[in-house]
């Protein structure tokens, strides 16, 4: 059945996308067309965030300044308001997001309190944001037990295990659905084909646990199985959840020539196993690849206890801005702060505190500028 | 346990007077008539080998246990998951195992095609109600890894969850999958981690979940888990929580903080593996599954790993001190230790290893290493 329905289903789903190609043909959902205003920038909306948001946002904006990166901020806050006994977020974030099509976003704090559905998800809903991108690198300077990841994962971001779907069918009995549709399973494999063919990592993995439950990772095999076909040039295998959390942890170095993509539980799972390789979130980069819009985002928390202090570590969010403008074609920009950044990172003489070092956020931020400027 | 196998035959005396659903877990026994098959002073047990390895490493526990002329009575079926072709002699497996009630088992293989059949493993977990899976990850002296002093044991639901098994595709190209949680299942699995705890002298157990998006099935966990907690405070048993995409970053970044786990079906699947990798791979972590009746005894690391497949290069360390479990629940403390001590001796001199620990020994040397030992 599956098999039958298959090449109809991505005909049919692929038109939607079809604004969104950069190429003719074989085109990946969600390219980036935006376009330079008239000061030959891009407009980019920002989202500062809450707690240690703002400092590091600046940090950005710092370095971005000193590169000479035609990327103009839009900034824009997301604190949720009251619309029709809903809490929202502004109709003007959504709106800058949505125009520029590209945001980068500081870390959020969570509203503590029942029926709030999160801001995180609600921008995932407004904007599409199907595909969550994770790499993970080892930062030399930043000692691990694992000095040698270099992963990519790819994880599906809509549905799966955080459908939202669940009830209580008796007292004492809850059933919850994790839902998969070929068309989202779909779109993220295209995305991740894509991804691996521009990284020139020449290999996809789809990680699944089809030996239990057959139908729904099944289905999201066979879509990743269908999109294998049109990228020829990419090699494509699967591996069950099992071992690559076995093998990953005890070795990481034979990732590094792929790109992972999964259902949406175990991408969460594994990606933050991944960031715990390289020594945490503070490190880590994260996109969400959307059909709207784009958003790059720095996942650590908003640390309200170092807020306003000066001792926060951007690189997270830095590295994230980093994708952003890999996803924007700007690569040259993204290599020339990448090596200042990296290079800082180990030398290690003006380095935040969770690195193991005294720097002020502003002295961190200073020592990569200084790089940049050679 | 690990713990108890090396400092021999202290165990905590159960409270008598807790109102324990499980059985007793140091390693498990209970109070009430032994629960297995004896004739003239010899235990009946049934093993399975199982798929990959599982011959090889089971060959190596029947040399030992012929050596020391433990008391046991093999009942063994071949049953291979390779195929369906293997039903009937699965269903005579089961038939043995429910006389017998206690059973040693290597791994069966599941297909992942649909139209293959179900897993074996999970069936058998279901059909016999050996809810609690137990796991020990701990680092071995003489096996060096990237992780030091890593000892936690993770106990996992082993019945409900995610490995329900119902599936529906509702219409072409959409599937659920239902996850069903109970506060039954949940709350015994609780208990059975607590007094898991408290009989093998351990400190604090951590409820992994990720109730914060599946608020009613993994918040039905989570609270029962916490209810729970609070009539073991008195005991000493400390308790908190950790959501599982957090732990699984912990896990890999500082395992040292985990004592006992707690969790899911799912999750226990993922950091089963993860802690698996901590110490030193599925070759050297021992488990069990445990219900009321039933005490089936298996590798904790369930992989079936046919790329070694007979070419006599497993590690037969995880089935040996499964099987040493076995014995310690039967009453056959002595036996046990005595095996169990003379792997540790094997290890820790690390003159006799295994392909996996670096070495190039084969399955049989290290079993006639171990039995030079004794």
């Amino acid at each position: 059945m599956l098999s039958s329905k298959s090449l109809s289903t991505i005909a049919a789903s692929l038109p939607k996308f079809t604004s969104f190609r950069t190429y003719a043909s074989a085109a990946p959902t969600a390219g980036f067309a935006g376009q330079k205003g008239p000061n030959g920038k891009y407009m980019v909306t920002l989202i500062p965030g809450d707690g240690i948001g703002p400092e590091i946002s600046q940090s950005v904006k710092d370095i971005y300044s000193a590169a000479g990166v035609p990327v103009q901020w839009e900034e824009v806050s997301v604190t949720p308001v009251l619309k029709g006994g809903k809490t929202v977020i502004p109709e003007s974030a959504i709106q800058s997001v949505r125009k520029n099509t590209v945001a980068l976003k500081g870390p959020l704090a969570t509203p503590i309190g029942k029926g709030h559905v999160s801001l995180n998800l609600t921008l995932r809903r407004t904007f599409n944001l199907f595909a969550n991108v994770r790499p993970c690198v080892s930062i030399k300077g930043f000692k691990t037990p694992y000095d040698d990841v270099n992963t990519v994962l790819i994880r599906e971001n809509t549905e799966g295990e955080y459908s939202g779907i669940e009830h209580e069918v008796i007292d004492g009995v809850v059933q919850s659905i994790k839902l998969i549709t070929w068309d989202a399973s779909e779109r993220v494999a295209r995305y991740a084909f894509h991804y691996a063919q521009s990284s020139g990592r020449k290999r996809v993995t789809a990680v699944h646990k089809a030996n239990i439950m057959k139908m729904s990772d099944g289905m999201f095999l066979s879509a990743c199985r269908e999109v294998s076909k049109d990228f020829p040039d990419v090699s494509y295998d699967e591996d069950l959840l099992d071992r690559v959390c076995l093998q990953v942890v005890t070795n990481p170095r034979p990732f590094s020539d792929r790109v992972m993509v999964m259902p949406n539980l175990y991408g969460d799972i594994l990606s933050d196993m991944c960031a715990g390789l390289i020594g945490g979130l503070g490190l880590t980069p994260s996109g969400n690849i959307g059909r709207d819009a784009s958003i790059f985002e720095a996942v650590h928390g908003s640390a309200p206890d170092i807020a306003g202090k000066g001792l926060a570590n951007p690189t997270a969010l830095l590295l994230s801005s980093l994708m952003m403008l890999r996803h924007m074609k700007l690569n040259e920009y993204a290599d020339r702060i990448e090596r200042a950044t990296l290079s800082t990172i180990a030398e290690g003489k003006t380095i935040t505190g969770d690195l193991g070092g005294k720097a002020t956020t502003v002295e961190y931020t200073n020592g990569i500028m200084e790089k940049l400027r050679k | 346990m690990l713990r108890n196998a090396i400092s021999a035959t202290h165990r905590p005396l159960t409270h008598s007077s807790r109102a324990a659903t499980t059985l007793s877990a140091g390693f498990p026994r209970d109070s009430q008539p032994k629960p297995t098959t004896k004739y003239g002073g010899v235990y009946t047990v049934t093993l399975i080998p199982g798929d990959g390895i599982g011959a090889e490493i089971t060959d190596s526990v029947k040399e030992i246990f012929e050596y020391v002329n433990a008391p046991i009575e093999w009942e063994q079926y071949d049953v291979s998951g390779v195929s369906s072709a293997g039903e009937a002699l699965f269903k005579q497996a089961m038939e043995s195992l429910k006389r017998n009630r206690v059973g040693l088992k290597g791994i069966l293989f599941t297909p992942i095609s649909q139209s293959g059949h179900i897993s074996w493993n999970v069936a058998m977990r279901q059909q016999l109600d050996i809810y609690a899976s137990v796991v020990l990850c701990k680092s071995l002296p003489g096996f060096p890894t990237r992780h030091h002093n890593v000892d936690f044991a993770i106990i996992r639901e082993n019945t409900e969850g995610e490995y329900s098994g119902l599936e529906h595709q509702s219409y072409p190209g959409v599937v659920e999958s239902l996850k069903v949680s109970t506060r039954a299942k949940a709350e015994r699995i609780a208990r059975f981690a607590f007094d898991f705890a408290l009989k093998n002298n351990r400190k604090k157990v951590t409820c992994v979940h990720k109730a914060n998006i599946m608020k009613l099935g993994d918040g039905l966990f989570l609270n029962t888990f916490r209810r729970i907690a609070e009539e073991y405070k008195s005991a000493g048993v400390e308790s908190n929580d950790m959501i599982v995409d957090n732990t699984s970053m912990q896990l890999v970044a500082r395992p040292t903080q985990f004592d006992v786990m707690v969790m899911p079906n799912l999750y226990g699947a993922i950091v089963s593996n993860i802690g698996a990798a901590l110490v030193g791979g599925p070759g050297v972590v021992p488990g069990c599954n445990v219900g009321r009746e039933f005490a089936l005894f298996e590798p904790g690391c369930r992989h079936v790993a046919s790329d070694i497949m007979g070419t006599n290069r497993a590690n037969p360390t995880a089935m040996i001190l499964s099987a040493t479990m076995m014995l310690r629940h039967l009453g056959l403390d002595s036996i046990a230790n005595s095996i169990a001590s003379a792997v540790f001796d094997v290890i820790n001199e690390g003159n006799v290893k295994t392909h996996d620990m670096g070495g190039s020994a084969t399955t049989s040397q290290f079993t006639s290493a171990i039995i030079n030992k004794l």
